[in-house]
């Protein structure tokens, strides 16, 4: 049967021609259902590959493709940011001012001025967070990358936590409120109960991880009985953590006793994380544990089931759905697993670097997890890159304030610019003159035309 | 932002849906659900047990007049027991009638909703002052204090009902309000001058919304990550700025002259009403004419039908010539100015001068209420009301010592908030093309 | 004064990167003409109506009006003009009235920018009554039947005053009534003066009503046709190529029925019955084909098998077994191969790659999974058979699915459905916006499965694959099954079933329900 048809099906022309024409057509059709495809997506799901600009095929040379493509654009997207920022701390420096008000006579006095400014505060960021040369020996020395791995802990298992609700679609901006949950149960059973050396840790990172998983599990929970929109659920959710939080602390079984601040007793010994390096640094247990939560997602989300159906969850839950996956089930143990890892970092915060719970347990971590992710690409060595690249700027801009007077909260526009600039290589690359030859123009067309027609015309 | 998954999933959602309708307008219509009977039911007999039953017995005693005021009404004096159980009575009487009307299928009408929630209110108000150490509270302060808090939430969730009508999503309304504060405090400072604190105000907010704007429309950024983001960048911003350059000169850069309260005479002595309506700041008045003045804006002109039509099917605009993405810009650009002005009221109005986070969260307060409201204008306002009704009375609480730990009274927005997204308080539905953007050939 | 256009493209061509979607089209549309696009899915039909609609701009050529060239930059300038359009998939604001849906763009206004909408309820009236639409200016679109949006678009042009109207694919969600009547309303649009651009790829309304055919294939125009001509010969225009307007396809010998569906009844979440007590069965060996025109039931059927529906009353069985209440899951386990109506929503996954996408139903099964562990070089192994086997054309299993054209998209589903064992094949819609050589190679998939001693279930909109493909033909209307035919049943019969008037109720009364053997019938003749 099929031998009387195919003939006529090339029948057309020569084969070489057909087969180009019918290619270039089949290239159309392409470009129309990734777009068909892409409207069919939940907005969430954008986030994480979607927006890297990166199209399949096209003939660009290597040089081009390195500098055009995502790595690059992180890159670039770094640079930006801490260029704008040095800009914000040298219009605010002193000498600059001065300088200013002779800029035309000697415009030279007044660029060194805010060159001076802005490298001055980025050499004691660095100085702060990976090496200082003025140290008392190399232990010293290293004191404080030591101290950027241990801020960038919590960093990555909540960012990890994010990432992985991005990957199935989800916008987890929870990460707050589930460490603190988690932080509650996991610094309760540190100091309520007496259990023996490795048992009593154990339980405390089990409670911790359970606290976590509870709360992310309900918004999963909330968001696959109801629909109810995740983002919205996760941010009521993290001020409902909080006040239960300060609610607790008020409480004769969270309070330490003898105090009328908000503070919780602190953690037995046998509850608390052995610092790895020994007790010079603050660099405890917690960190490994990220680095086997990292490997532990690459695995479930790359080589696992469980991971399979999330990322097909993300991409399309209607086709999910229809291939007989549990969408709602995915959801709620995507937001657990999440939780669960965010939960980590309430540990590493109750259990490693503060030892006590308070109200400000979670500091900013929930939230700067949503950029260290985002920074990340969700994927998980991104995370842990992104992590430990903001545990650096939150170390270092201690060493910062203390050496040059230049608020912390730079560190927060810098953050906040690298994921602005990362979410729009278009912007990176216009503002470094990289663009790719027309190829910005032909994608929206394209959708436009998937929008308009359906793909059939 | 939209709450249903269903309509923001298919690209192309009209011909499924219109195949579906054509033989619906045959068949009855929707089906009344059982969940608004039984959550008025569940709601009344909680109100039945604790504020009715279990109340003290108490007198709760409530001022309805101020001093101020033209002429002086009696105290409202309720024994909180017996208030309780009336007033709880009357919900399940509500609840009944809401299950009746089930029964013949027929859904609740909105008026009844809006009834329970506001005996269900009052009765919550009378076993809260009548378990009170001093059983007796203002009530004309307590009301006219959840207008005043109320004002920024209303002028946010006013920005999040622009933006999100047009079919942007804004998280950013948190920055807008700082950012907004931030700008009033400044320059009404150098300038001595609050108006121009307020206009400069009102330009902070367009700038973070235009940021916002560019990002989403131009880069197709996803609208969450942009909102998300900027409240990030606002707060170091303002930050930075306030540790270096207010902190070390306060009196040139951090003391700005205020808005008086603007008194209309005669009419602020009516009690209760007077001092909501007519003892205001500039920003309160502003406050009610901008409520007015979008909602007509939205549904009576010109403007509020292309603005309406972009946020809900942008193709349809397009194809008849309204430039979507620049509706969008512009309106995200409105919002974010309306927002500015709210967060105004936090340093000419409420404080004399700035500090770090002194919006402390009511941007995304303003989003609950603006989902709340139902992306309505009118409702966004008493939601927001709702809301600052419960702020205020979280410190009365605290002031006349019940039994009610204040962290939790501080916790009843967000709850309600979750409830009402799960659908539990009725499903809401945001514009159809909300949060995705609009690619143009 | 009657304003009458005389609409003239030259050399239109319209690039989208490197690739070409119009190339060099000339189209002249005389004044009070239907002048009809004739081409298959995907020949840019769509693409130069929104070129000439002020949609897109075109990367080279120029649009003429009156003898003058005109460039519009937006659909503003063309309405203006006097082009009107109405677009395949409405553009309508569902939550709209009809008056603020017409009046969106143009609004009437009283002072300071205020709604004047009276205005716009008068002229729907006048144009309503003028060719007897029978609309409720007052109505919320969303709750208007399709035949009825569609005269709200139609209004909205006319309101616009549009001389030259574009009609992109018209009927594609009419039943052949409704289509009768649009195409009663074209005729009636004409006679007053207004010029039709008809596009469409169904030959018989092509020839019922145009006055000028231009046939359009891969972006060209290949040359104009008199409707007069025969379809075979409008055909193989429009493809390139001498179609064989018949599939070669042996009888079918069906066997026991393994397949049964009693009382079938699914409840959408509004209440409404959108199937309504369907009994039917499907025979090992023989292709029952559900048609009936989109929104009918028929999505909701196939999901309510396959236990994507929540509320289901009724029965479905599969060798004795019931399917009702069991997940996604298990259905597809007890044997089912299923292939939706819209691949890229429900079918594949745009941005995985084409070997995951090959066992998107089976990544948790041996061998491609052991415990929740996956082995990847067993999925791309997988890959390389199936692809080789279904002449999927792609350099690499790894590439995402979202990169391959339409028709190879539906070999990818197809393909994984059709590589196990099946107890039960139903597919939806199988060559929805596939080019004409994968429609061969997909339906002859189809018969072979049959062949295997398959019960079949095939869901077509197209009446024309539905009579290709039959044994037997079930027809759907409201949710209801109007009857079931054998397959030689002439296509006016069908088409009245399609309006939901049974089979018993006309002239020629045919014997239903039992399986007859296909004579696959030449007698529509368009089968493209």
């Amino acid at each position: 049967m099929s031998d009387k048809h195919s003939p006529k099906h090339s029948s057309s022309g020569p084969a070489g021609t057909s087969r180009q024409a019918s290619s270039a057509e089949e290239q159309t059709a392409a470009v129309v259902s990734v777009d068909t495809a892409g409207g069919a997506m939940e907005p969430s799901a954008v986030p994480a590959t979607a927006q890297s600009g990166q199209l399949p095929g096209g003939p660009d040379t290597l040089l081009r493709k390195i500098f055009t493509g995502s790595g690059m654009v992180s890159v670039l997207a770094v640079l930006l940011a801490l260029i704008i920022g040095g800009l914000l701390i040298a219009s605010t420096d002193k000498q600059v001012a001065t300088t200013s008000t002779y800029l035309f006579a000697r415009p030279t006095d007044f660029l060194a001025a805010v060159w001076n400014a802005a490298t001055r505060s980025y050499i004691a960021l660095f100085q702060g967070s990976v090496f200082n040369p003025r140290g008392n020996g190399i232990a010293s020395q290293f004191a404080p990358f030591m101290e950027t791995l241990t801020i960038a802990t919590p960093l990555i298992t909540a960012g990890l936590g994010v990432a992985l609700a991005f990957r199935a679609g989800l916008f987890n901006i929870g990460a707050q409120g589930q460490i603190i949950v988690a932080g509650i149960l996991a610094a309760w059973v540190g100091f309520a109960l007496e259990l023996p050396m490795g048992l009593h840790l154990l339980l405390v990172l089990v409670a911790g991880i359970i606290g976590g998983a509870f709360w992310g599990g309900l918004v999963g929970l909330l968001k696959a009985r109801t629909g109810a929109h995740e983002v919205i659920l996760t941010i009521m959710f993290n001020y409902i953590a909080l006040y239960f939080l300060r609610y607790l602390l008020n409480t004769p079984a969270f309070q330490r006793p003898g105090e009328s601040n908000p503070i919780s007793p602190i953690l037995d010994p046998t509850a608390v994380y052995p610092q790895i390096l020994g007790s010079q640094y603050r660099l405890h247990l917690g960190f490994l544990l990220a680095i086997a939560a990292t490997v532990l997602v690459w695995w479930l989300l790359n080589r696992s089931t469980v991971g399979f159906e999330f990322r097909a969850v993300g991409a399309n839950p209607k086709a999910a759905q229809t291939a007989g996956i549990n969408v709602s089930r995915s959801t709620i143990l995507v937001m657990a697993i999440a939780g669960g890892l965010a939960g980590m970092s309430g540990v590493a915060q109750v259990a490693g670097t503060e030892k006590v719970l308070t109200d400000g347990v979670a500091a900013t971590y929930g939230f700067d997890a949503i950029t260290v992710a985002l920074l990340g690409r969700s994927t998980p060595w991104g995370t842990f890159a992104a992590g430990l690249l903001f545990g650096a700027f939150r170390a270092g801009a201690v060493q910062m304030q203390i050496q040059t007077g230049t608020p912390i909260d730079i560190v927060l526009v810098v953050q906040s610019l690298i994921v602005l600039f990362i979410a729009a290589p278009p912007l990176v690359r216009a503002i470094f003159g990289l663009n790719p030859r027309r190829r910005k123009p032909a994608r929206p067309a394209t959708s436009r035309e998937a929008a308009t027609t359906g793909g059939a015309a | 932002m939209s709450t249903t998954v269903s309509s923001s999933r298919s690209g192309n959602p009209q011909p499924e849906s219109a195949g579906k309708d054509a033989s619906a307008a045959t068949v009855s219509a929707k089906p009344v659900s059982w969940k608004t009977p039984v959550l008025l039911t569940a709601f009344g007999l909680i109100a039945l047990v604790f504020f009715g039953l279990l109340a003290p017995s108490q007198t709760a005693s409530f001022g309805i007049s101020t001093g101020s005021d033209f002429f002086q009404l009696p105290a409202l004096e309720v024994n909180a027991f017996a208030g309780g159980l009336v007033l709880s009575i009357l919900m399940l009487g509500l609840a009944a009638y809401a299950v009746y009307l089930k029964t013949r299928d027929k859904a609740a009408p909105g008026w009844l909703t809006v009834a329970f929630i506001v005996l269900f209110v009052a009765a919550f108000l009378i076993w809260v002052v009548g378990g009170a150490r001093t059983p007796s509270i203002s009530l004309a302060g307590l009301i006219a204090g959840s207008v005043t808090l109320a004002v920024p939430l209303v002028f946010g969730s006013l920005s999040g009902v622009l933006c999100e009508r047009v079919g942007v999503v804004n998280i950013a309304i948190e920055g807008q309000l700082l950012g907004g504060a931030f700008t009033a405090a400044i320059v009404a400072s150098i300038t001595q001058n609050p108006f121009i604190g307020l206009l400069a105000a009102a330009v902070a907010g367009a700038a973070v919304s235009m940021v916002l704007a560019l990002f989403s429309i131009k880069y197709l950024v996803n609208q969450i990550i942009v909102g998300v983001v900027l409240n990030v960048l606002v707060s170091g911003v303002t930050g930075f700025l306030f540790s270096t350059v207010m902190q070390a000169n306060k009196a040139q850069f951090n003391s700005p002259p205020g808005l008086d309260i603007i008194e209309i005479p005669v009419l602020s002595g009516i009690p209760v009403i007077g001092p909501i309506l007519f003892r205001q700041s500039l920003v309160g008045y502003l406050m009610y004419i901008a409520v007015l003045v979008v909602w007509v804006g939205l549904f009576k002109t010109r403007w509020g039908l292309r603005v309406r039509a972009v946020g809900e099917h942008p193709q349809a605009a397009d194809t008849l010539g309204i430039n979507v993405n620049a509706t969008r810009f512009w309106n995200v650009t409105l919002g974010g100015a309306v927002a500015g002005i709210g967060g105004s009221f936090f340093t000419l109005v409420a404080i004399d001068s700035f500090t770090k986070e002194i919006s402390g969260g009511r941007g995304f307060i303003a989003l609950a209420a603006l989902i709340f409201g139902r992306w309505n204008p009118i409702g966004a306002f008493f939601a927001a009301l709702l809301f600052g009704f419960a702020d205020n009375l979280q410190s009365i609480v605290t002031i006349i010592g019940t039994p009610v730990p204040s962290q939790f009274m501080a916790m009843l927005p967000y709850l309600v908030t979750v409830l009402a997204v799960a659908g539990l308080v009725g499903k809401s539905r945001g514009p159809a093309a909300s949060g995705i953007p609009y690619v143009k050939g | 004064m009657v304003r009458v256009l005389k609409l003239e493209l030259r050399g239109i061509t319209k690039r989208f990167g490197t690739l070409l979607a119009n190339d060099h089209i000339d189209v002249v549309v005389e004044p009070g003409q239907i002048h009809c696009l004739l081409g298959e899915n995907g020949a840019g039909k769509s693409t130069l109506m929104n070129v000439l609609y002020g949609l897109y701009e075109p990367s080279e050529g120029e649009i003429l009006i009156d003898g003058t060239p005109v460039s519009f930059r937006g659909p503003g300038d063309a309405m203006e003009a006097g082009i009107g359009m109405v677009h395949q998939h409405f553009m309508l604001v569902p939550v709209f009235t009809v008056a603020e849906n017409v009046a969106l763009g143009a609004e009437p206004t009283k002072a300071a920018g205020f709604l004047n909408l009276d205005e716009t309820r008068r002229r729907i009236k006048e144009i309503s009554d003028q060719y007897g639409f029978d609309v409720d200016p007052d109505a919320l679109v969303e709750d208007l039947p399709v035949g009825v949006q569609q005269r709200v678009e139609i209004i909205k042009a006319l309101v616009r005053n549009a001389k030259v109207l574009i009609l992109d694919e018209p009927t594609a969600v009419l039943t052949p009534q409704e289509t009768d009547e649009l195409l009663d309303i074209m005729r009636q649009l004409k006679s007053g003066g207004t010029s039709i651009v008809f596009i469409s790829h169904k030959l018989r309304e092509v020839k019922a009503v145009s006055d000028t055919i231009t046939v359009i294939r891969r972006g060209k125009v290949v040359g104009t046709a008199d409707p007069a001509a025969s379809t075979t010969e409008l055909a193989s225009m429009m493809v390139g190529r001498a179609v064989s307007l018949t599939l070669d396809k042996a009888p079918a010998q069906p066997k026991e029925k393994t397949f049964e569906v009693r009382d079938l009844t699914v409840i959408a979440p509004n209440g409404q019955h959108v199937v309504d007590g369907l009994s039917f069965d499907i025979s090992r060996g023989e292709i029952l084909a559900v048609a009936g025109v989109q929104g009918n039931g028929q999505t909701e059927l196939t999901e309510a098998i396959l236990g994507l529906q929540d509320r289901v009353h009724g029965s479905i069985l599969l060798d004795g077994k019931e399917l009702l209440g069991r997940s996604v899951k298990e259905v597809l386990n007890a044997g089912v191969g299923f292939v939706p109506e819209d691949r890229s929503v429900d079918g594949l996954i745009g941005t995985f790659s084409i070997a995951e996408n090959l066992i998107l139903d089976r990544y948790d099964q041996a061998p491609f999974a052991k415990g929740i562990g996956m082995s990847p070089a067993k999925v791309l192994e997988n890959a390389k058979s199936r692809i080789e086997e279904f002449d999927v054309r792609t350099p690499s299993g790894a590439l995402a699915a979202g990169t391959l054209s339409g028709g190879n998209q539906q070999k990818v589903v197809m393909a994984r459905e059709l590589s196990r064992p099946l107890r039960l094949f139903i597919a939806s819609q199988p060559t929805r916006g596939v080019d004409v050589g994968s429609i061969e190679f997909l339906h002859k998939r189809i018969v072979a499965e049959r062949d295997q001693g398959t019960p079949v279930m095939i869901i077509s909109t197209e009446l024309d694959e539905v009579m290709e493909l039959a044994d037997r033909i079930a027809v759907l209307y409201k949710g209801k099954l109007v009857g079931i035919v054998p397959a030689g049943t002439g296509r006016d019969v069908l088409g009245l079933m399609m309006a939901g008037i049974a089979p018993e109720e006309h002239t020629h009364p045919a014997p239903a329900g039992t399986a007859t053997a296909a004579t696959s019938d030449a007698e529509g003749g368009d089968h493209v």
